[in-house]
């Protein structure tokens, strides 16, 4: 286990530099530069000052360099835009696209699996066409579209759902902020999760073990919910790993058109602004949620199938 | 002496693409108390067919009886519901799968695997039903059986797993155990290890055994009776010293030439010729005759019934002109 830790962490390691190198320079070959840099009424010599002040005339390779002396150091600079410290506006935001992410995880995972399985049990009834037709739905429409149109459905037609972000004093308004951006998130895993489940869960009550467990005269649902479902949760954890990211890729649509002041959408801003440091800083924090989430998921896979002990 | 279990006149059903396909045909025969009954034949000829139909377990795998009788112990087990099929399985009928690899679940342990099925039917406690658990792992022959208990299939051998396998069959003191090709998946010391392990069982708890193999070998060490099955038929039944020393069907003559000998290397092993033929594309007449050296005229034009000839049966227009021909064993 400690050995697995240990290697998975340097990995992780890699892995963050990679990302932060190919962010770094993507970042700068964009046209214009940080937007105090770019304001209309800033002469040649201000913006030549200006440059020299946040060390932009240095070569990009120099610069990169520096930045990951200091975030090493645990120091991910000052945001070029307002000039706060890029971690104090990450702690701020985060919080909002972690709650997000993980009701997503939580109900997409739930539902997935609860109809996963009906799909399953039903296979070639309208349950089990419905299901499928609406997992395609998901998948494809764009998600923008999806949150905008419900926007105009349940907030401005019929007035049920917020359209943004607002602070409600009871747990109901709470709950009710986070359906629509939680369904929308959804459909970036949930259909996936849906049609692994399904197919799994086929594959899995025609194995051998599934015959047996019947032989034994054990009752159909135990058969169904213990032999068969616990086999087939296999696949569909493994899956979750690769969705996760996805769904954060998600977070940046989803919180600009809901307005949600999280993670997403400051890389929105920031790359708008070319904020350097600010999307440096975003990028690891989602880097290291991604990994983070990677390994929770390995561990749970691990915990599941016996077979791969020697991981955790 | 009483019969434990009558199947008469079977037939099973297959739904497919193609339309119904009927896998076994007309199948009846008898298992005494304490008897073992080899059911051999190719792969397709519907051995395993009629033991799954027999544990009604086919209808959770798009079959259906769609004929006949299952009597255990003169109950008709066609017309039980599944909810009292669930009462009789594991319990008074048991079975055990052919491929010990993957007819454990991967996911649970060797113990919780056997504990289930012993609380399914018998009314004991987790501490008593554990007990009893290792009383069985003993019993088929592995030692170690707390640490055993508590390992996963995977952690297993094949032949242990097949021994787990066993075990599980034996929770409920069957009085039938249905074998389905049991060592086909298992090297050859093995192989000799769990027919061993079956017949001392059998001796031991004094259960009726169906034994399922393509192998005349492992129906010569294990039958009492042998009950030969082409292409979803019986062609031949009768004891296994009936069918070994006077072999009355072509193709119950073909299997047994297809014994490899120690004493007679220097021919090639005897292959019938041919293959079984698919479901939905019998031949007419005989099934058998595309494939028989003794095919005549009449077996191309009408398929043989069941003859009874000294309490033993056979389906062959020219019975006596296979009789003639001595095997070489």
């Amino acid at each position: 286990m400690l050995q697995f830790v240990i290697r998975r962490f340097g990995q992780s390691i890699v892995l963050v530099l990679i990302v932060t190198i190919i962010t770094f320079f993507l970042m700068n070959l964009a046209p214009g530069g940080p937007s105090s840099m770019m304001r209309m009424d800033a002469t040649e010599a201000e913006r030549e000052a200006i440059a020299e002040q946040l060390g932009l005339n240095d070569p990009v390779i120099v610069r990169y360099g520096s930045w990951l002396i200091n975030a090493f150091q645990g120091d991910l600079g000052l945001s070029l835009s307002s000039g706060q410290p890029v971690l104090d506006r990450i702690v701020e935001r985060f919080p909002h696209t972690f709650n997000l992410a993980i009701w997503t995880v939580f109900f997409s995972v739930i539902i997935g699996i609860v109809l996963g399985i009906i799909s399953a049990k039903n296979r070639n009834t309208w349950k089990d066409h419905l299901i499928n037709f609406g997992s395609v739905i998901g998948l494809s429409v764009p998600s923008f579209w999806l949150a905008i149109m419900f926007i105009l459905l349940f907030s401005v037609n019929l007035q049920w759902l917020p359209s943004s972000l607002v602070t409600g004093d009871s747990i109901w308004d709470t709950i009710k902020m986070y359906i629509m951006p939680v369904l929308i998130l959804s459909t970036a895993t949930l259909p996936t999760i849906v049609r692994f489940t399904r197919s799994s869960m086929l594959e899995v009550v025609s194995q051998n073990y599934v015959r047996t467990a019947r032989a034994k005269g054990l009752k159909e649902r135990t058969v169904v919910y213990s032999h068969a479902l616990r086999n087939a949760l296999i696949p569909v954890i493994s899956i979750i790993g690769v969705l996760i990211p996805r769904m954060l890729s998600g977070t940046v649509i989803v919180e600009s058109v809901f307005g949600w002041p999280g993670m997403g959408r400051l890389i929105v801003e920031a790359a708008q602004a070319r904020d350097y440091n600010l999307v440096m800083g975003v990028t690891v924090v989602v880097t290291i949620l991604v990994v983070l989430s990677n390994f929770i998921v390995d561990i749970i896979y691990s915990k599941v199938d016996p077979r791969v002990k020697n991981i955790g | 002496m009483k019969e434990l279990l009558q199947v008469k006149n079977l037939s099973v059903e297959f739904q497919s693409d193609a339309g119904k396909i009927r896998a076994i045909d007309d199948v009846s025969f008898n298992v005494k108390p304490g008897e073992t009954v080899c059911i051999v034949g190719e792969s397709g000829s519907g051995k395993s067919v009629t033991s799954l139909s027999v544990m009604r377990l086919l209808e959770y795998e798009n079959g259906s009886i769609a004929g006949g009788e299952v009597l255990f112990e003169n109950e008709d087990l066609v017309t039980k519901s599944q909810e009292e099929m669930r009462k009789i399985r594991g319990n008074d009928i048991s079975i055990i799968f052919q491929e010990p690899m993957t007819a454990l679940n991967p996911v649970f342990t060797i113990g919780r695997q056997l504990i289930e099925g012993i609380q399914q039917h018998q009314d004991v406690s987790k501490k008593e039903a554990w007990d009893r658990a290792c009383e069985l792992l003993r019993l088929v022959g592995l030692n170690d059986v707390p640490v055993r208990m508590k390992q996963y299939p995977h952690e297993l051998s094949g032949g242990m797993r097949q021994r787990v396998m066993i075990a599980i069959a034996l929770a409920g003191n069957p009085k039938l155990l249905i074998a389905d090709e049991p060592t086909t998946a298992l090297d050859v010391t093995i192989e000799t290890q769990i027919l061993n392990l079956l017949n001392e069982l059998k001796e031991k708890i004094n259960m009726s055994i169906i034994l399922i193999t393509h192998d005349m070998g492992v129906a010569a060490e294990v039958a009492d009776k042998i009950v030969v099955m082409y292409a979803g038929k019986i062609v031949e039944q009768g004891t296994v010293y009936q069918i070994f020393d006077e072999p009355t069907h072509p193709y119950t003559k073909g299997l047994l030439q297809s014994i490899p000998s120690d004493t007679d290397k220097k021919d090639r092993l005897y292959s019938i010729k041919g293959t079984i033929p698919s479901l939905n594309d019998l031949p007419q007449g005989c099934r058998f005759h595309p494939r028989c050296e003794f095919a005549t005229d009449k077996c191309l034009q009408s398929e043989p019934p069941l003859l009874q000839e000294n309490d033993r049966e056979v389906a062959c227009w020219n019975f006596k002109e296979v009789l003639k021909e001595k095997v070489k064993l």
